[in-house]
């Protein structure tokens, strides 16, 4: 990494195409971005496209099994609740809640960690002994150990629920993209554009960012699924999203009494979850590998 | 030696002193600490009593030292849903969740070293598929559910096992696959790339070379070497193991920390939650460093 190196073919010939361009469409996963693709649809149609009202009583018809059993009817797909209310739009509902969580919490830790991590890389010193010291100590505290203590202290709720994602995963984009920065920092075209009298915030957006576009670009789409994850988890445990509002998770928890007669209560959004998180870290990986070879074994 | 010793112990003492700091920032945030200190039919007096003891009057720095130098001291409060010190109950539960997580990890092992060995050698064959298959499988499904799936299978289906309580080995079984199954996957993929980097080296191929039988020169020769980077993985999956055990402990309702913590913080039992998470970050970061330090011991290239 010195500065009489060549010319590093990276920046030569990769740069100045948009990701996209490169796209080798044979190959894509379609059957996950199809999923993924049904996923967001789910989540900005909402309510309307579910066949009932997700949150409509109608105790006559509680516990109807899916479609292909003898007691299931057309009309409740997967069955139906203990309170009657139809499982497939209860999850179409749940898509939303899901979409935004990991949405605002995929932003918010990615915008925050990445900021702090070309800090750290690029500065050094005392600046990134400082970021990276607090990273690790937030990394004692194990991440549901973290949300416990923190829904303990404030309501529990959507924003609860993003706030603790973001203090959880930013230390994941931090390191990352850190250790990518200290490498980048070293580049030739760096070290002009410092020469050519560039400020620190020139050289953040214009020679740093774009270079981490692609790592970015995969942490996000392999962070999908745990946030998914954890958001269940958190709703599960009734110390996420609350009702009338409905998530995934918030489903499994309200079924979960109910396992000896329905089933379909505890599987069908548990397939939600796990088709979801399949799809993203399949279309991550493919992502990954397409992007950024070296990082194959991420 | 001595110097990697120390200078674990130390950053494992900077951890462990700035997660209380964490843990304390965050029970000041809501701005009324005693009121989730206190039941919400807490009396005035000791509303009052307790905003003393605490010295909720003085600066924000001085009342961590407060908490710090009490919580040196074993004192989190008493548990004024169980009557005891919160320190006391943390220590009574915490056993149960030890055993859990140690029985999870012993069931990951055993199912991903005979499958990472296995993939590695017939590389390509079904073996690496469903080897592949249960990694995918294993990252995408949150834990409560495979437990919630195991009861449904197991306990409500075939009526083999129980799905609740702790009075026996058969109590442990579900629970310690739910909470086993995630790492499943890491462990599965460490072992397999371990394996096929062993594998194409040098001494394997003179020992395939010289007639070494395949069975001595896998098991034997190879796997010792690729448990190396499992190794150095095992500590975060063992910790990481203590925070699943919050939700796999309720699911099975498991008489673990895990559990005992959730619980406390539905009836706002503060002091519980705080030594909970505390105690739980301690354990954390002491397996990592105790890996820290195994790792030099068996690897001594990395004493440097």
């Amino acid at each position: 990494m010195s500065v009489t190196s060549a010319p590093t073919p990276v920046t030569a010939a990769d740069a100045p195409l948009p990701f996209f361009v490169r796209f080798r469409l044979k190959g894509a996963p379609w059957i996950p971005i199809l999923i993924l693709v049904l996923v967001l649809i789910a989540a900005v149609g909402g309510e309307g496209l579910t066949p009932h009202d997700p949150n409509g009583l109608n105790l006559g018809a509680a516990f109807k099994p899916p479609f292909w059993q003898a007691a299931g009817t057309y009309d409740y797909l997967l069955g139906t609740d203990n309170l009657g209310r139809d499982v497939l739009s209860r999850i179409i509902a749940g898509a939303r809640v899901s979409a935004i969580v990991a949405l605002y919490a995929i932003a918010f830790s990615g915008a925050i960690g990445t900021m702090l991590g070309i800090i750290a890389g690029y500065f050094g010193g005392i600046i990134d002994t400082t970021i990276i010291r607090i990273a690790e100590i937030k990394m004692a505290i194990p991440g549901l150990a973290l949300a416990l203590i923190f829904s303990a202290t404030m309501d529990p709720g959507l924003s609860t629920v993003v706030i603790v994602i973001v203090l959880t995963y930013w230390t994941w984009y931090c390191r990352i993209i850190r250790s990518e920065v200290l490498s980048l920092r070293e580049r030739d075209y760096v070290s002009f554009a410092k020469v050519a009298g560039c400020g620190s915030i020139t050289i953040f957006f214009r020679h740093l960012l774009p270079n981490i576009f692609n790592t970015l670009l995969v942490l996000m789409t392999l962070q999908v699924g745990q946030v998914i994850i954890f958001e269940a988890s958190l709703s599960f445990l009734g110390l996420g999203i609350q009702a009338p509002d409905t998530s995934w998770g918030l489903m499994l928890s309200d079924a979960r009494q109910y396992i000896t007669y329905a089933w379909w209560g505890i599987t069908m959004p548990g397939i939600a979850i796990m088709l979801t998180c399949l799809s993203s870290n399949l279309v991550g990986d493919w992502l990954r590998d397409l992007l950024d070879p070296k990082r194959r074994q991420l | 030696m001595k110097a990697i010793f120390a200078k674990g112990l130390l950053n494992a003492a900077i951890s462990i002193l700035g997660a209380s700091l964490i843990i304390f920032v965050i029970s000041r945030l809501s701005g009324d600490p005693v009121s989730l200190m206190l039941p919400m039919e807490a009396p005035q007096s000791a509303i009052d009593a307790l905003k003393q003891e605490l010295g909720l009057d003085r600066p924000l720095w001085e009342q961590y030292f407060i908490f710090l130098w009490k919580a040196l001291q074993g004192d989190f409060g008493q548990s004024y849903r169980w009557q005891m010190p919160a320190l006391a109950l943390v220590f009574e539960r915490l056993p149960a969740t030890i055993y859990l997580a140690t029985a999870a990890f012993a069931f990951s092992l055993v199912l991903a070293i005979p499958l990472g060995v296995l993939s590695a050698v017939y590389r390509g064959s079904w073996i690496d598929q469903i080897g592949r298959i249960i990694a995918m499988l294993g990252q995408a499904v949150p834990s409560f559910w495979v437990g919630l799936i195991l009861i449904l299978v197991f306990a409500v289906g075939l009526q083999w096992l129980p799905a609740f309580g702790a009075d026996g080995v058969q109590h442990v079984i579900l629970p310690a696959i739910a909470l086993g199954w995630y790492p499943v996957a890491a462990q599965t993929r460490i072992i397999r790339s371990g394996m096929l980097e062993v594998l194409d080296s040098d001494y394997i191929r003179m020992g395939r070379s010289v007639g070494t039988p395949e069975r001595l020169l896998v098991w034997k020769y190879a796997f010792r070497n690729a448990l190396l980077p499992l190794v150095t993985i095992m500590g975060v999956y063992f910790a990481s193991m203590l925070s699943g055990a919050f939700v796999v402990e309720t699911v099975f309702a498991w008489p673990g920390l895990g559990r005992t913590v959730v619980e406390a913080v539905f009836s706002r039992d503060y002091p519980v939650v705080q030594a909970g998470v505390l105690v739980t970050s301690i354990l954390f970061v002491l397996s990592n460093f105790l890996v820290d330090l195994s790792y030099s011991i068996i690897d001594p290239r990395i004493r440097l």
